[in-house]
């Protein structure tokens, strides 16, 4: 028998309501719904002169090589950021759960928490330093071993410093999430696996990342959300989508061609696109590879 | 991305607002000058609000030259609007375009009775920023050119006579004998579209589009794909293949690869000379930029860079009133040449260009009138006079692209420049549709 509470007031559920409905709408419906509008519209940057369309600004966008090649480069850089990302944070997780007693535990756990409270912005900036074609250290070392590293006119090192960048900032986030995964985990499952003679990789890949499923699993939707949408600061703060487009993402060429360019309605169009292929990534999500996760 | 929108339209309500309930007629303008540019810029606001009681001017700094745009067309939508706005060259199109958001300067100042003459501006200027009737409909500001820089010292450690080369041919030379001689970067350039295509072209004489470069009318199309560009660029992409050309970026980045005595030479903007003195590394030397000698009627003369400040529309007859005042002290001889002489823009007006010489400024700083000297080298012609393309801050990212993809190696020139105005084409008719 399920529980239930009920509200005997008519209008009391729609008032507790009403403050979340209507953030929701104001900041999330209406800006979508004037994307949607704008989309269909052919206008000057001042908005002086409005035309009605139809799907021109789509037909024009799929046309465009570069809007084409920038659904390649999403894909790449998502895939990697969300990937390595997840790796990564694992392999910390394991590590840092095999030391999570004493005060160098806490100290660990700490610094490697550290770069989610630094802003994407920073950060790219941070990276973007550390690269600097001419000035920066990493640069330095790289050509003492021979590397010819120049992100402002090599598109692949554009993508990889964006990366590194990106994914090193998420890694605290993830951390946190498989760490708490790991030590939710109950140890007597693991001792008895042990005593019936696993060794330490068969316990984890039998046990542990099985139970780890459903965390692996959050972390995947949000990684590549967060490869989506988050890394925003950290392609502006640096590469600004260059060079010619190596590291421009879609939600980059939406900021680019409607703010910058004052393209209202391609960028618009774009959104649109955009908005429906994070609606397809979920669903497939939701469906298909949840299936696949054992709460 | 809407909900920042909103959030600065809220803001520019607020800002608007609040002091409306002062006596004085409140001018606002917006500007992008960050910085010593700013301080300056400040300085002539001030001296105006001291110079009357009427009319107050409020400078308000809104980020680089795209952010203060992008925000004044946000607050236009939102009808709030500043009554000034400074925008950069490349947003000229743009703002012309816009018939009922922009109030013609030539018509600010006649309905004032101020008095305006197109004619006191340098040519170059001049053809910038009017229309095809001969009227001014921005007011110029601030105007820069580009600029070719050597760096003395590093002649001389190479065992080179410390004389800038003048043509292509000869910088190469140079180039390689530095190259040679240990430099690591001998040559970098900043605007790489600025430079080497549109200063380029009218520094040969040749067209960038047709209609007069844009000037003619909406329906122009490109025309940078042509031999001469063609081997340019391939140039220059040969120059980055031999380690002779270090790419620094699109924007001025390579303003400090040459301040701080990493090149020998550089291509920039003749608003970088403030930062060089300042940086004091350099043993500098300003030359005009350098040409290919067997080009018929090369050297022409260069185009401007830099902004101008457009007056927005829907405002009360005495906020223009106080606008024009403004406008008329900026254009005083004397205001003109103290922002010249502080801030390295060129004087843009003749009276100017004649006081700085008389005061014995040139004498004593030798160089500081390379800029307004190879502006005005010969009559601008049609190639010359400036150029007027439609969201050309679009368009001249595509030619940029285009170009670093020959840097890259990715690409021939003549692909790229085929590629450069193909796309470039399809946002011109873009423009133009939406503009009709």
């Amino acid at each position: 028998m399920e529980k239930r509470v009920v509200f005997r007031s008519a209008w009391l559920p729609y008032v507790l309501l009403a403050p979340q409905l209507a953030i929701t709408i104001i900041f999330f419906f209406w800006p979508a719904g004037q994307a949607v509008w704008y989309s269909f519209q052919l206008q000057d940057a001042f908005g002086l002169h409005s035309e009605f369309v139809g799907f021109d600004n789509f037909t024009a966008l799929f046309r465009d090589p570069h809007y084409l090649e920038s659904f390649k480069t999403t894909a790449v850089f998502s895939v990697a950021v969300a990937g390595s990302g997840i790796v990564i944070s694992l392999l910390l997780a394991v590590m840092a759960d095999r030391v999570v007693r004493g005060s160098v535990a806490l100290l660990y756990k700490t610094v490697l928490i550290w770069p989610y409270a630094v802003a994407a912005a920073v950060a790219g900036v941070l990276w973007a330093f550390l690269f600097a074609p001419s000035i920066g250290i990493v640069t330095y070392m790289l050509k003492g071993m021979g590397v010819d590293w120049n992100w402002i006119i090599k598109g692949d090192q554009a993508m990889l410093l964006i990366i590194i960048a990106s994914v090193w900032k998420q890694i605290s986030y993830n951390f946190l999430f498989f760490l708490a995964g790991l030590q939710s985990i109950p140890k007597s499952l693991i001792e008895a696996a042990a005593i019936d003679g696993a060794g330490p990789t068969r316990r984890f890949w039998t046990i542990v990342l099985p139970l780890l499923s459903p965390t692996a699993f959050f972390l995947l939707v949000v990684n590549i959300v967060y490869a989506f949408f988050e890394t925003f600061g950290v392609i502006d703060a640096t590469t600004q989508g260059g060079p010619a487009q190596a590291t421009q993402i879609l939600v980059y060429k939406v900021y680019h061609d409607g703010v910058k360019s004052a393209d209202i309605g391609g960028s618009s169009a774009q959104s649109v696109i955009l908005m429906i292929i994070v609606v397809a990534l979920t669903v497939i999500q939701f469906r298909y590879i949840e299936r696949k996760v054992q709460y | 991305m809407k909900s920042k929108t909103l959030a600065a339209a809220l803001f520019t309500v607020g800002v608007l607002a609040a002091p409306a309930a002062q006596a004085q007629t409140e001018i606002q303008w917006w500007h992008s000058m960050g910085g010593a540019l700013g301080e300056a810029l400040n300085g002539l606001a001030t001296k105006f609000n001291e110079s009357q009681k009427e009319y107050k001017v409020v400078a308000v700094y809104k980020g680089s030259y795209p952010e203060s745009m992008t925000g004044a067309i946000a607050a236009f939508r939102a009808g709030n609007a500043p009554h000034m706005l400074q925008v950069f060259e490349v947003g000229t199109a743009t703002m012309m375009a816009a018939k009922g958001a922009i109030v013609p300067v030539t018509k600010v100042m006649a309905d004032a009775k101020e008095p305006f003459d197109p004619k006191a501006y340098l040519p170059t200027v001049t053809g910038y920023y009017s229309d095809l009737q001969g009227n001014m409909l921005s007011f110029p500001f601030n105007s820069s050119t580009a600029l070719f820089y050597i760096d003395r010292n590093k002649f001389k450690a190479a065992g080179l006579p410390p004389v800038p080369p003048k043509t292509w041919k000869e910088l190469i030379a140079v180039a390689e004998k530095l190259k040679a001689a240990g430099q690591d970067c001998v040559y970098t350039s900043g605007w790489p579209s600025w430079v080497h295509i549109e200063n380029f072209s009218a520094w040969h004489n040749v067209p960038i589009g047709t209609k007069q470069n844009g000037m003619g009318g909406f329906d122009t199309e490109f025309t940078i794909n042509s031999p001469l560009h063609v081997r340019h660029v391939a140039m220059l992409g040969d120059m980055v293949k031999k380690g002779l050309f270090t790419y620094a970026g699109r924007t001025n980045q390579a303003d400090s690869k040459f301040q701080s005595g990493e090149c020998a030479m550089a291509t920039i903007s003749a608003g970088a000379l403030a930062g060089t003195i300042k940086a004091g590394k350099t043993d500098w030397e300003l030359s005009f930029l350098p040409y290919h000698d067997d080009v018929k009627g090369a050297p022409q003369n260069s185009i401007i860079g830099g902004a101008s400040v457009w007056v927005m529309g829907g405002k009360k007859t005495d906020e223009y009133k106080g606008v024009a005042k403004f406008l008329s002290f900026l254009s005083q001889p004397e205001i003109q040449m103290g922002w010249h002489t502080t801030t390295g823009y060129v004087p843009i007006t003749k009276a100017a260009y004649e006081l700085t010489r008389s005061s014995g400024f040139y004498d004593k700083n030798p160089g500081r009138d390379t800029a307004v000297k190879q502006l005005t080298l010969n009559t601008p012609t049609e190639n010359s006079k400036g150029l007027r393309f439609g969201n050309f801050v679009q368009g001249r990212e595509v030619i940029e692209e285009e170009m670093e993809a020959v840097f890259a190696g990715k690409k021939d020139a003549k692909t790229a420049l085929n590629d450069a105005v193909k796309r470039g084409n399809e946002i011109l008719r873009k423009f133009q549709a939406a503009n009709k």
